[in-house]
Formats: structure tokens, sequence, C-alpha cells
């Protein structure tokens, strides 16, 4: 038994993987929570997108991959948020144009490319199995920084997102808070490209919390039961790829998607005792 | 009590004192709640400027003002109950790393409290009547110990409990000096409400003691023009800024 599950650690880069899927599986599920409770799911899956455009550039200059991703993706996120505060289109439709937009161009670049770039597929899908000992270093602080702004801003993220008017009459910097939040869920996205890939991190963003909620009515708690959804289910998935001989972040995310399904049964079966 | 100039109106000179209790009535439309939004630097005026306690709304510290809108467009289904909605009235004056210390546990005790709802802490918002939910938003707002507070309609589709509550809520606030601005539609209880009431129709037409106003027949004259005209007034509540 000791052996299945130190087995795949014999072995440098799933160790590596191993790291990275808990970091990101944690990182996802806890401002997960408050793109569920902000309702910002489509804003992620935008901004996943759009970053593809600045991968393949940075690919094209020979500039880092994450450098290229986090500055597309932060300036996507704020663009989104100025829409969104400002604006006279609605919301979706401008996260519409915007991510779909940056992500031809990524495509287009790519194919206009000598030869098809599989590195820049594996960012299409993630290819948790290929970070590097640089990218897990990258992963680590950037998560740490993301981590340690969440917590400083626990108390007005949570009030701003239960009741932004009544905040702001308050004095709590609201448009402040939200550009911040945006800006950590661009870097949360650029940590996570690696491991899960564009087309699937929307969903480690939004399932863990999104399976939370069915199981609590207080935040501290479905923000916790989030983490651990979130953090067991990347690393169980990982696993899982591992034995099944599957692609890592596609079973990750189908692992959480059942736990959201069976959280949704024990709801309905009237258990909200959590 | 102290005389001290709480609310300033560009070229009106208005004035709230701190200890005083001050009526907003106005038809729909008239602009009295994007007047109470201006005010807690929610929106800008749309001419004149409006200074409270002599700095625009908005570069006021933290905390200082309490705001209850008229229908909280809140998410009921978010995960929190009444003494976690009340507890958040804490948060504005709180330094981000400091827990919650045994005041502000008082405090938020006492707000419940005083808006009677210390047996109805534990239960899930959603599951609130329209009371009870007022009632949770107001106990928040006092719960901020704000140095203004601000109520739009509170008493609007709420039981007469609830209202009775409310008026001995407001009435005590005042006693201990706090400057409390409220819009209402209900001007038969003007005079126990309020020491100074406010006619408004986009823009001040009228200003002083509850009694004096309402003799004055300045609100009379703005229900007998809209009726005469035989319309109300259709724009929403954004041209209300009295200039």
């Amino acid at each position: 038994m000791s052996d299945l599950i130190l087995a795949p650690f014999q072995y440098e880069f799933m160790q590596r993987a191993f790291v990275a899927a808990l970091v990101v599986g944690t990182l996802c599920s806890t401002i997960g929570t408050y793109v569920v409770l902000r309702k910002l799911s489509f804003i992620g899956d935008g901004i996943a997108h759009a970053s593809f455009a600045g991968i393949v550039i940075a690919y094209l200059r020979g500039a880092d991959y994450y450098f290229g991703a986090a500055v597309v993706a932060v300036a996507t996120a704020l663009g989104i948020g100025f829409v969104n505060r400002r604006g006279n289109v609605s919301l979706d439709t401008a996260i519409g144009v915007l991510f779909t937009g940056a992500f031809a161009l990524g495509v287009f670049l790519m194919s206009r490319l000598p030869s098809y770039n599989v590195d820049l597929q594996g960012f299409l899908f993630g290819d948790i199995l290929a970070v590097s000992r640089s990218d897990v270093v990258i992963i680590l602080v950037l998560s740490c920084f993301v981590f340690v702004v969440l917590a400083l801003l626990y108390r007005p993220l949570l009030y701003t997102s239960f009741d932004p008017i009544v905040a702001q009459a308050s004095g709590v910097p609201t448009g402040f808070i939200s550009y911040t939040l945006l800006v950590l869920l661009a870097l949360t996205i650029v940590v996570s490209l690696e491991a899960v890939g564009i087309v699937l991190v929307a969903a480690l963003l939004v399932t863990p919390a999104a399976a939370a909620f069915q199981l609590t009515r207080r935040f501290r708690r479905m923000l916790g039961l989030s983490i651990a959804i979130g953090a067991t289910c990347a690393v169980a998935g990982l696993y899982l790829s591992y034995y099944l001989h599957a692609a890592s972040g596609a079973t990750i995310v189908l692992l959480v998607t059942v736990v959201f399904f069976i959280a949704m049964l024990v709801r309905r079966r009237g258990n909200r005792a959590l | 009590m102290r005389y001290e100039r709480v609310l300033a109106l560009d070229h009106l000179d208005l004035v709230v004192e701190r200890g005083q209790a001050v009526g907003i009535v106005g038809p729909n439309g008239s602009g009295k709640s994007t007047l109470l939004k201006a005010i807690a630097g929610l929106v800008e005026p749309s001419t004149g400027s409006i200074e409270v306690f002599g700095s625009a709304p908005h570069k006021l510290r933290a905390g200082t003002i309490a705001y209850v809108p008229q229908v909280e467009a809140v998410d009921w289904s978010f995960p929190a109950n009444v003494y976690d909605v009340v507890a958040m009235g804490r948060f504005p004056r709180m330094h981000p790393l400091v827990p919650f210390s045994k005041h502000d546990r008082e405090v938020v005790a006492a707000a419940l409290e005083a808006l009677r709802m210390t047996d109805l802490q534990g239960r899930q918002i959603s599951e609130l009547s329209g009371g009870q939910q007022q009632r949770t938003f107001v106990a928040r707002a006092i719960a901020q110990e704000p140095e203004l507070l601000l109520l739009d309609e509170p008493t609007t589709g709420v039981d007469a409990a609830t209202e009775d509550a409310l008026l001995a809520l407001v009435r005590s606030l005042v006693a201990k000096g706090l400057p409390i601005i409220m819009t209402t539609h209900d001007l038969e209880r003007a005079a126990e409400w309020f020491d100074r009431l406010m006619v408004v129709d986009r823009k001040v037409l009228a200003f002083g003691d509850p009694q004096t106003v309402l003799d004055s027949g300045a609100y009379a004259g703005i229900r007998e023009h809209v009726h005469t005209h035989g319309h109300a007034r259709v724009d929403p509540d954004d041209a209300g800024t009295p200039a």
C-alpha cells in the first residue's frame, strides 16, 4: 500500500508535480471562493484565454512565459474591471469580445510559427509533469504573494463581496478592493496555467468553491471546505492520472466535478448540518 | 449638546447639527434617495457640493458614515447569518491584522440587542422576514459606531413593531448626540421622529421645525402640483440633488 502511495515520488518530476498540484489546488480554491460569491467565473475563463496571447508573444520574443502571461492576464483583468465599473457595454459582452479576441491572437501567432509548437499547446490543456524547478519557484513566490494580500484584505473583501454599496458608504475602498482581487485572480490563473491549462483552469477556480457552497452557509467554513476540496482533489487527481496514464489536468478537473455532484446530492438529502 | 456643523449643502444654508434627527420628505422621484446617496459619497451631486464634517464624503475616515439603503440589493444566498452581517459593521474601523476585540464583540452584541435581533443572531439571512432584514442592516450600521447615520426609508414595508423599535432607537441615538438623516413617507409622525424636516422636490423647498414646515403647506403644494398635472414624476431618483 505504501508502495502505491510512494511510487510516483521516485521521479523528481513527479515530486515537482505534486508540489505544483498542491499549491495550485489550494490557491485556486481560495480565490475561487470569491469568484463564486462575486460571480466572476466568466471573468476567470476570459483572463485564462486572453493570457494565451501573452504566452505566445513571450515565446516569439524569447521572453519568459510567465512574464508574458502575467502582463496580458493582469491587463485583461484590469480592462474587464474598468468596463464593469465604467462602461456602457454589458460585462459578459465585454469579456466575450476581449477574451476570444486575445485568444484568437494567440492562436493566430502560434499558427504562423514554422513548426507547430508542442510547448505552447501544453498551455492549452496543462502539462503538470513538465513543471521545472524554476517553475516551482515562480509558482511558490506568486502564490505566497496572493495569499498574503488575500489575508490582509480578508475583511474588506468579505464586506464588498456581500454588500459593496454599503461598504463603500462606510469608507471601504471598494474600487481598489475589486481591482486588487482581479489582479490576484489574474496571477492565480498564470500560476495555474502550466498545471491545468487554459481551458480547464476555470473549473479549478469555480468547482471546489461551488461544492463547498452546497455544504455550508457560513463564509469561513465555505472558504475552508473549498480549500480542502481543491487541494485534496488536485493531489488525488494527480495520483489517479499517474495510475490511469491519463492527462493530469483533465483528471483533476473530473475529480472535482464528481465531488461537486456528490456535495449537491448531500445537500439535496437535507443535510446542511455543517 | 454640542453644536457643530455636520452637513452643508452648497448654495443652501442647511446645517445639520449633532444630536438632531433630520427627516427628508418628498414625492417619488423628488431626489430624496439620491440626496442621501450623495451625502454617503455614493454618487456625485449633479450640481453644487456636499460637505460632511467639513470635507467631501468620500474623503472621510473609514467608518464615519453608516448608510442603510432602502432596498438591500444583496445576494440573500450569501453564506452569512445575522451575527456575521452585523459584525461586518466593525470592519471599516478595524486594522486588517487585528482580530475582533472584546469591545468589538460587545458593540455587536449591543447592536443586536438594540434591534431585538439577539435571539435571531444565528439565523441565516435568507430566512429573515422583511422587518428582520431591515433590523439586521440597521444593527450593522449601529455596530459601526458611526458619526453620521443615514437611513433611506427604513420604515417602508416593515411591521409596526419594527417601526416602533426604529423610532425608539433613533430617538435614543439622537439623545446620545448622533446626527441622523432619514428619508420617509410618513408625515403623520414626522414630529415624533425628527427635530428638523426637509421637504425636497428636486430642490429643497422647506427646512425647519417639523410642525412649522408641515403647517406651511410646502409639502401639500407638491402634492397639489403632481395631482393637477395628472402624472407622477417618472424619472428615477437621479436629478434631485439640491442646487
